[in-house]
């Protein structure tokens, strides 16, 4: 039995990648007929877009336009729309767009871009697929987990729609290649999670003259506009200063509600298609605002372009070598690539390694173990016998520690000679340190942190225990 | 005053005496993002003197909600869901929006 199963799971792996060899050759030779069939190349492009309409008197034949029949079949309820039709659909599959970031946004723009017949899509990412991902980046299957986004999500719109040529760029976006990649598409779609990746795209789309479709969206809130188009500002018109670290929050660390990305994304995707196909009023000096708890959205409008904005100004002389030269990390102190933080505020013999802190528990030290994670995380998962003191309420708190220590040391029987001892923890082993700070300078100078929080502990004591 | 703005009042002292003699106008002021966090509200009424400007609606926010600080430099700032600047006038009944970037996907 088990050696026929993994026959069949031999043989389908092996199906499934000449499968997709297949689709790829398929793919290739499709666009490479799109670019015969298509006398009238130029797309729209830039800010300054004129309504590109196709040229007719090259055609033979009877149709007005170029659509096959498997196009027109394809394609039926857009072409059936009077106002999308032909003219828009034909414009669509002339166009490229290039998304930036395969997470919880790209998911549906991506998803829906390929269907809906834009002639090339780009997709830059240089993240992994991981479980934790699932629950809102909804191109990706628990088959690719491990493997690279780009490769998981250009296979998941290949199967929704072999026609369009998928471009896999499977590198981070830099100063150095953002030109380059930018530079062969029409409309540029922002899908990324962090401050310096969106001050870097809308220069680099302001310095090539490309539309901007940028999205957001944390917790239960999203925020859409389209940048850089139609006389509208672009992301320095409106934040010429960049946010402070902290309130720059990651999906990572305040958590978000799967479909409310899902909900942008599919907004970018629609203002991409309307870009691309020259259609509608995009979404340009104007900020759309999605609350979904109170199941409310706000459109605002927004400050057109700012003659002092440093990137698109009146005076502005940003020209790509400059963006090529601009540090985003050090402008808005904070990585491209967010990576947990790693404090170090402590002395060595201030912190404890998750394993030494098991070997106390199994020793039967006296001790008692502070958790200052925030409640709703403590009610995630927690070691046993913790007491939880979220970090913003230690200051007020500190008498319950005393109390625990003084009980401790009852209960163990600890002598007068020695105490019990007192360690703190967290998630990642950053609040742990700052808590130790202050409890250092409130007289509990033995306190120590636990080195790496309670992933160390997931990491190097317990496997079962969950992260998050 | 009403009543709502008399509760979220009772830790902080009132504009100066002087300022309650004339007249005073009540707006609606709307949290984003991480204006939300920082205050824990998502709008909340705002009486100011008559004349007063986005700026000083700001200022009285940011010493209610010194929080607000962090994101004085990075918001958008719309007035009745347009955008505005600090200077202009609020009005009766206006709506003053916070509306800071939010970065993730």
């Amino acid at each position: 039995m088990e050696s026929d199963a993994s026959r069949i799971l031999h043989e389908l792996q092996s199906l499934r990648a000449s499968k997709s060899d297949i689709d790829r050759r398929i793919s290739a030779l499709e666009s490479q007929l799109h670019q015969i069939n298509l006398l009238n190349d130029s797309v729209p492009n830039g800010s300054h877009h004129s309504i590109s309409t196709i040229d007719n008197s090259h055609l033979n034949g009877h149709h007005a336009h170029y659509l096959t029949p498997e196009m027109i079949h394809r394609y039926s309820r857009h072409l059936l729309l009077p106002s999308f039709g032909v003219q828009a659909q034909s414009n669509l599959l002339k166009s490229s767009v290039l998304v930036v970031g395969a997470g919880g946004l790209g998911s549906p723009a991506l998803l829906y871009l390929a269907a809906c017949g834009v002639g090339r899509l780009g997709i830059v990412d240089h993240d992994v697929v991981e479980l934790n991902n699932m629950h809102r980046q909804i191109i990706h299957t628990e088959a690719f987990i491990g493997q690279p986004k780009v490769k998981s999500a250009a296979a998941a719109c290949r199967s929704v729609n072999s026609t369009v040529q998928i471009v896999e760029h499977h590198e981070a976006l830099r100063t150095s290649n953002a030109l380059g990649i930018f530079s062969k598409y029409d409309v540029i779609v922002d899908a990324t999670d962090n401050a310096p990746s969106r001050y870097m795209i809308s220069d680099c789309c302001v310095v090539l003259g490309k539309p901007l479709v940028s999205g957001a969206a944390l917790g239960l809130e999203g925020q859409l506009t389209v940048y850089n188009y139609n006389g509208g500002p672009c992301y320095r018109c409106l934040f010429p200063t960049p946010p402070p670290t902290t309130a720059c929050q990651r999906c990572a660390d305040s958590g978000v509600l799967g479909v409310v990305p899902g909900i942008i994304g599919c907004l970018q995707a629609l203002e991409a298609i309307k870009i691309a196909s020259v259609v509608g009023e995009p979404l340009a000096g104007r900020m759309l605002l999605f609350d979904a708890l109170a199941a409310r959205i706000r459109i605002v409008k927004i400050r057109g372009r700012s003659l002092q904005c440093k990137a698109c100004g009146e005076n502005a002389t940003f020209t790509q070598q400059e963006f090529q030269e601009f540090d985003y990390e050090k402008f808005t102190q904070s990585p491209l690539s967010p990576s947990p933080l790693k404090l170090n505020l402590l002395q060595a013999d201030s912190r404890i390694s998750s394993k030494e802190y098991h070997d106390r528990v199994v020793n039967g030290d006296a001790h008692v173990l502070v958790d200052v994670r925030p409640a709703h995380h403590f009610k995630i998962v927690s070691l046993p016998n913790s007491l939880n003191i979220p970090l913003p309420s230690l200051e007020a708190r500190l008498h319950e520690i005393s109390s625990a220590l003084k009980e401790e040391e009852e209960r163990k029987g600890v002598g007068s000679g020695s105490r019990a001892q007192l360690y703190v923890i967290c998630r990642r082993g950053n609040d742990s340190q700052r808590a130790v700070q202050y409890l250092h300078k409130t007289g509990f100078t033995s306190a120590r942190d636990i080195l790496g929080g309670l992933e160390s502990w997931a990491q190097d004591v317990d496997p079962n225990f969950p992260t998050y | 005053m009403d009543t709502m703005e008399g509760k979220m009042n009772t830790q902080k002292a009132d504009p100066k005496p002087e300022e309650n003699k004339v007249s005073s106008v009540k707006i609606k002021v709307l949290f984003f993002a991480r204006a939300r966090d920082l205050t824990s509200l998502t709008e909340m009424p705002l009486e100011v003197p008559s004349g007063s400007s986005a700026h000083d609606c700001l200022n009285d926010l940011v010493a209610r909600f010194p929080g607000l600080e962090e994101i004085r430099e990075c918001m958008v700032l719309a007035l009745n869901e347009e955008y505005t600047t600090e200077s202009t006038i609020v009005k009766e009944q206006d709506e003053l929006a916070i509306i800071p970037p939010i970065s993730g996907g």
